[in-house]
């Protein structure tokens, strides 16, 4: 990584040198700009046969425009032109008109701070071809794992080579160049008189080559397979455990819990005044930490230059820390913490999550083991339809999710149901864990268990 | 039709950087755009098109009185697809340069295992002359309202819901503005252009109460109608909301359970939209995620049920003069009285399933393949009234206003009830929060056994295998006799 570039689409000294030339021409002083450019190929298969075969060349900027009394404006484009850059500029300075006299983002005072260092090996593309071989023996062997896998209706194989800029008019100059390679898997399979079943799995890795193929064909039979065998659930309160990436997904929904910006906005269950107080049982820790190993394609800096940090939100279930931009950090009378996006208001979010026991807790209760639980256990493997389910401001939700019902140590698949409850009664009712913490697109956590939660079936 | 050969008439032609003023997606054209389809068609593909795209976004949001943030966007790309038998490659490109083009069909071509040949005959005869839609359509853009209109309207918006709400923590109203010109060509001859012009408007309100909290939220949106928010009744829709918001702030969570359910009209099609519509688009054919794939000319849902897709409702946020492929809109019937009439189509579903296209191409913009896609669906009004169909009803659920909701690829389906009222004895009680409504197609759409004869449309937006869409949801008040609701 460095703060120029000589290698890809994007050049952050010919961009700072167009856009100051700009600026002075129509009377701007003070701009930032973030800028992406990506080349993306995919492949899908269907039963042996090439699907469809993607490519991609992309680029966009954003621009930030403070006019003379101070306000800003910002306009985004595709047309890295002289023309298209005007374009953005003049509209950026027009849309300053507009800008909130009550929250004005500025420059963060660690746009020029010294950034991690990333081991993010860049990878050249294997190219279409041998993607799409890949793919078609990957999709072939899924297929033979089992007789009811009819098809794998949802798969794909891509790789992308993208870089992005932060630059500002006080010298400011990030960038980052990153390849990436993603391989899904998503079979169907259905036995004679029987419901369709379908489940799936996902790799990430820098490079085609280096995807964990067989661990995705593995992880999408078995998850398939276990499913085949299917009963209704009766409604009614169990104990669940969550998979890591169903609680995952879960925290991810509610993240509002820990974002300044919804804060201040209203929407969030937290107030200022939350921090300090207790949220979860007092084993519970949660981390952002977007510069762990394991999360493939981690940024060393948000949209407006911040260095990505760990940082921590939740230690032994006290609320710690609330994800700041510039703005919002300002406004609690600290430092931005490296989560903004980039906007004439500018958005906070969360990177990656490392969820677990608090060191020296004790974890909760100890040796938990769904399959030897005395009671009726609902193990739920994954989450759905979370845009539509989850109420974040309000704190609940109802959730669609494929698991099992484990009796007696036996797992067997659940027809159909959903999850309800308000994610801070999970918190609060949230058991210990068990297993270690796996390594998620999302985020690091173990299982973890959770009792007294509604399930919905149709038994 | 050669193809790249050096002093040929045909690449001596330049395709020009598409020109910065509204309208300039034209005729102009189409001889840069018969070189290329000529290209790959003497490369020996079986189909070339060429999308083309130039778009103008504007987002404001106001936040209490406050305007807090406004996001003008604007861009241009192409798409180039090529099909071989019943393979496609696709590559999009923000490069419109002769070059970037070129690059971007040779990737195309490469996909397929094809390359450029410049002494190949082509059997392209070039494009017919441009159908136009976008011809009385060049100053919609001007004719919209400008920042200082639209935020004044805004800032109307969330001074009404102050008036007529309680307990209101969080006001908020968002305009969108999405205008896009596109120029679609084809080596069968197809050669259009339009212009399209989104609007919507949304209040969004978050009251709380102690303990209590409800969020509620209205989005009205319409298609080429470039003084929509002018007439928008920013007191009417705050009235809605606020009085929703008000309900729901100290209602009971819904107790799960199987349970008959009478849906309101308007967004409560996305029912059918999620439930069954999906499942009539070819892409699930081509996936075998659709258990409706043979059963055209079968019952496939209560008698009585009529539903229907098209995008020439005047207005209507999935409306269309011609789809992201070129074709003309249509009305497509897709159930008549329970019996499944046929399936949503584009030209990948008709060159893979046989089903003929219905002009439903449609994709977000330039860096996505079209994909059959639905434009405005709805079930067909019925013969009783929204009373009628309450009465007939001992215990179960009113579902005012629905949310989002989702199909996975086993055909379930789910969404979410924003607003919901218990039903007793035939009347509405209690108003009760936390529903989600969950079934398989197959199971539930022979369970409509009543619809009302109060059909109204609803604008949404849609994401799939092509993009975020605009699209309409629509029924009028239906009754399910059988529904899983879940809750606590």
């Amino acid at each position: 990584m460095s703060n120029t570039s000589n290698s890809s689409g994007l050049n952050a000294e010919e961009l700072r040198s167009g856009l100051a030339a700009i600026a002075a021409t129509n009377g701007i002083r003070r701009w930032d700009l973030g800028a992406a450019c990506s080349t993306d190929i995919s492949v899908q298969v269907d039963r042996g046969e090439p699907k469809q075969m993607k490519g991609a060349q992309r680029s966009s900027i954003t621009v930030r425009v403070w006019n003379d009394a101070g306000l800003v404006g910002v306009t985004s484009t595709s047309d890295l032109s002289e023309a298209g850059l005007e374009r953005a500029l003049t509209g950026a300075k027009e849309a300053s008109s507009f800008g909130n006299a009550d929250d004005i983002p500025a420059f963060s005072p660690l746009a020029t701070a010294p950034l991690a260092s990333l081991d993010q090996p860049l990878h050249q593309p294997q190219g279409i071809l041998r993607l799409l071989d890949t793919l078609k023996a990957a999709e072939q062997e899924l297929l033979s794992r089992h007789d009811a896998i009819g098809t794998v209706p949802y798969n794909g194989l891509a790789e992308r080579s993208s870089e992005r800029i932060y630059l500002n008019s006080d010298g400011a100059c990030r960038q980052q160049q990153l390849s990436t390679a993603s391989v899904y898997l998503y079979a169907r399979a259905e036995e004679t008189g029987r419901k369709p079943r379908s489940a799936g799995a996902v790799r990430l890795a820098y490079g085609a080559a280096d995807l964990d193929v067989a661990g995705c064909i593995n992880e999408a039979a078995e998850r398939t397979i276990s499913h085949l065998n299917y009963a209704p659930i009766e409604t009614g309160r169990y104990t669940c455990v969550f998979s890591s990436e169903a609680f995952l997904d879960l925290i991810g929904a509610f993240s509002s819990l820990f974002n300044a910006r919804a804060v201040l906005d209203g929407v969030s269950l937290s107030n200022r005044d939350s921090l300090g107080t207790a949220l979860a049982v007092p084993f519970l820790d949660i981390h952002d930490n977007g510069l762990h190993p394991g999360n493939i394609g981690a940024s060393a800096f948000d949209g407006e230059g911040t260095p990505t940090q760990r940082l921590a939100l939740l230690e032994g279930g006290v609320l710690r820390s609330f994800l700041h931009s510039e703005a919002t950090a300002r406004a609690f009378g600290t430092t931005p913490t490296g989560h903004a996006g980039m906007g004439a208001k500018v958005s906070v979010g969360p990177d990656w999550f490392e969820i677990g026991a608090t060191p020296g807790s004790g974890g909760g209760q100890a040796g938990l083991d769904r399959f030897k639980a005395g009671e009726p256990i609902v193990w739920i493997d994954s989450l759905s339809a979370l845009h539509a389910g989850v109420k974040a401001s309000q704190g609940s939700f109802s959730l669609p999710f494929d698991g099992w019902l484990i009796r007696n140590g036996e797992p067997r698949s659940i027809e159909a149901a959903t999850v309800a409850g308000d994610i801070r009664q999970v918190l609060q009712a949230i058991v210990g864990f068990e297993g270690e913490a796996k390594i998620t697109p999302d985020g690091l956590c173990p299982m973890v268990w959770v009792e007294g939660l509604s399930i919905t079936g149709e038994a | 039709m050669p193809c790249g050969a050096p002093h040929s008439p045909a690449s001596s032609r330049v395709i020009a950087i598409a020109p910065p003023e509204p309208g300039a997606l034209d005729q102009r054209w189409s001889h840069a755009l018969e070189d290329l389809l000529a290209c790959g068609r003497g490369a020996g593909a079986d189909l070339v098109e060429v999308f083309l795209e130039r778009t103008d976004h504007l987002g404001v949001l106001a936040e209490q009185d406050t305007i807090t943030s406004v996001t003008p966007a604007f861009g241009m790309g192409a798409g180039i697809r090529v099909f071989l038998g019943h393979r496609d490659g696709f590559v999009s490109t923000n490069d419109l340069s002769p070059a970037g083009l070129r690059r971007a069909l040779e990737q195309a071509l490469g996909m397929l295992g094809l390359a450029p040949n410049a002494h190949a005959n082509t059997g392209f005869e070039g494009l017919p002359a441009l159908r136009d839609f976008a011809s009385m359509k060049g100053d919609w853009l001007q004719r919209c309202p400008q920042l200082q209109e639209a935020t004044t309207r805004l800032l109307e918006g969330t001074d009404q819901l102050q008036q007529h709400g309680n307990h209101l923590q969080v006001r908020r109203g968002s305009y969108a503005r999405d205008w896009q010109e596109v120029l679609v060509a084809a080596s069968d001859g197809t050669f259009g252009r339009d212009i399209r012009l989104h609007q919507s408007v949304g209040l969004n309100v978050l009251a709380a109460d102690g303990d209590h909290r409800a969020g509620v939220g209205r989005r009205y949106g319409t298609s080429d109608q470039p003084d929509d928010l002018r007439r928008w009744d920013a007191g009417a829709s705050a009235a809605e909301v606020c009085a929703s918001a008000g309900t729901m702030l100290y209602a009971d969570y819904v107790e799960a359970g199987q349970m008959p359910a009478v849906l309101a009209n308007r967004f409560g099609g996305v029912i059918f939209h999620e439930a069954c519509g999906h499942l009539l688009e070819t892409t699930q054919v081509e996936r075998g995620t659709t258990p409706f794939a043979e059963r055209v000319g079968e019952a496939i849902a209560h008698e009585a049920v009529t539903a229907i897709d098209e995008g020439l409702t005047g207005g209507a946020f999935g409306s269309l003069s011609m789809d992201d492929e070129g074709m003309e809109a249509q009305r497509t019937v897709l159930i008549q009285n329970g019996v499944l009439q046929r399936f949503i189509s584009d030209r990948a579903g008709e060159r893979r399933t046989g089903h003929a296209r219905t002009g439903s191409g449609r994709r977000q913009g330039h860096t996505f393949a079209a994909a059959s896609r639905m434009r405005n669906t709805y079930i067909d009004a019925g013969p009783h009234t929204p009373e009628q169909l309450i009465a007939s009803v001992d215990k179960g659920l009113y579902c005012k206003s629905m949310g989002g909701g989702s199909v996975g690829p086993t055909g379930q389906f789910n969404f979410a009830v924003e607003e919901a009222y218990l039903i007793e004895n035939g009347q509405l009680t209690k108003p009760v929060k936390g529903a989600t409504l969950i079934g398989e197609a197959k199971e539930v759409m022979p369970r409509i056994s009543m619809c009302a004869n109060d059909l109204e449309l609803a604008a949404g937006f849609c994401g799939s295998v092509s993009g975020s869409i605009f699209v309409t949801v629509g029924q009028p008040h239906i009754k399910v006799d059988s529904i899983t609701v879940g809750g606590r």
